[in-house]
């Protein structure tokens, strides 16, 4: 895409983002009780869409094809494995994110 | 005017060491999202952009695939809204706590990310200390450390002493922790299933550039199907 469609990318983020941190102040008030669909979601969300989002990180992985998502699945084992041993996030990101580089560099 | 500045240095000071944890993980992060934008072949001021108008770590990760990808504006714009849609929790949390900040109220919900929100949503005042003043430094602070560190990363991509080939990963484990963590939270597992499936469904029925608007769909459809797995959640309703 045209530099132009990409400023106009962010600014379409940055308004969805707005929107999310404004909209309750702007329509809800403390005494009010918020509808419950909307503390639903609210709750519900996170977990889908960090799911997809992990989707679609891998989405162009071809598993029929080149290295058959073979790294792709290592690292992410590494990843998760790493983050049920110690929890610490940014530890767990550089494990994985090492693997990863590692295999593509040495290996495939 | 000296009592003013006065309190806010003294909130300042008091608002600092509550930040600490994210300063570390903000400074790597951002430096990592600068990193990558750098790599991906955006200048320097690209990943600065992102961090001051977003200001939301994931969806500024995420921006950097769908910059390269081609233009999809309603696809990006609701990929943001859900991306995001986590805050409009927080935005009802705070609304008690964020009442009557005056002219620093819209800065502050301006800055109302995870983290700040994480230490602003629990934490005590010590006396004497003005509460608005030190959210406002809290969410200052934490923006400042993630917009340092996203320049840091666009200034030094080019500089790195190694071959940077998969550094791209960090997105997708910064991703897979996230998820993890959530899957942990909650011992239903429904809604992380729920969009784990969608998105697989989605992205076998559609191309890798154009599935996102129909997972999303499906995930929304799924969670409303399933909205007594939880209970309906109404109990956090103006609490």
């Amino acid at each position: 895409m045209s530099t132009r469609e990409q400023l106009l990318t962010v600014a379409l983020l940055a308004i969805a983002t707005m929107l999310t941190r404004f909209l309750p102040f702007a329509v809800f008030s403390s005494g009010k009780p918020v509808p419950r669909i909307v503390s639903y979601l609210g709750k519900a969300l996170p977990p889908a869409i960090f799911s997809m989002l992990v989707v679609y990180c891998l989405r162009s992985v071809d598993i029929l094809a080149g290295s058959h998502g073979i790294p792709e699945l290592l690292a992410v084992s590494v990843t998760a494995g790493v983050h049920l041993l110690k929890r610490q996030t940014l530890l767990s990101i550089i494990a994985g994110t090492a693997c990863y580089m590692l295999l593509l560099q040495l290996v495939f | 005017m000296n009592g003013k500045g006065g309190q806010a240095l003294t909130a300042l000071k008091a608002a600092f060491p509550h930040t600490i944890p994210i300063l570390t993980g903000f400074l790597v992060l951002g430096t990592a999202h600068g990193v990558l934008m750098k790599v991906a072949g955006f200048s320097w001021w690209w990943p600065l952009l992102t961090s001051v108008a977003i200001f939301g770590g994931s969806l500024e990760f995420v921006a950097t695939s769908l910059l390269q990808a081609p233009f999809a504006p309603l696809q990006s714009f609701l990929t943001g809204l859900l991306v995001q849609a986590r805050h409009l929790f927080y935005g009802i949390a705070m609304l008690d706590r964020y009442r009557s900040m005056g002219r620093k109220k819209p800065v502050m919900i301006f800055e109302l990310c995870d983290e700040t929100f994480s230490i602003n949503c629990t934490v005590d005042v010590p006396e004497g200390v003005d509460r608005g003043l030190f959210m406002f430094f809290v969410g200052l602070l934490d923006q400042s450390y993630w917009v340092a560190g996203s320049l840091l990363g666009g200034l030094l991509g080019d500089f790195l002493p190694f071959d940077t080939t998969g550094m791209d990963f960090a997105m997708t484990a910064m991703f897979v922790v996230i998820a993890l963590e959530q899957w942990l939270k909650d011992d239903r597992h429904f809604s992380a299933l729920s969009g784990l499936f969608c998105s697989l469904a989605a992205l076998l029925a559609f191309e890798p550039d154009s599935f996102l608007i129909p997972a999303m769909i499906l995930i929304l459809a799924a969670l409303l199907l399933g909205r007594r797995v939880y209970g309906d959640g109404g109990e956090e309703a103006g609490s």
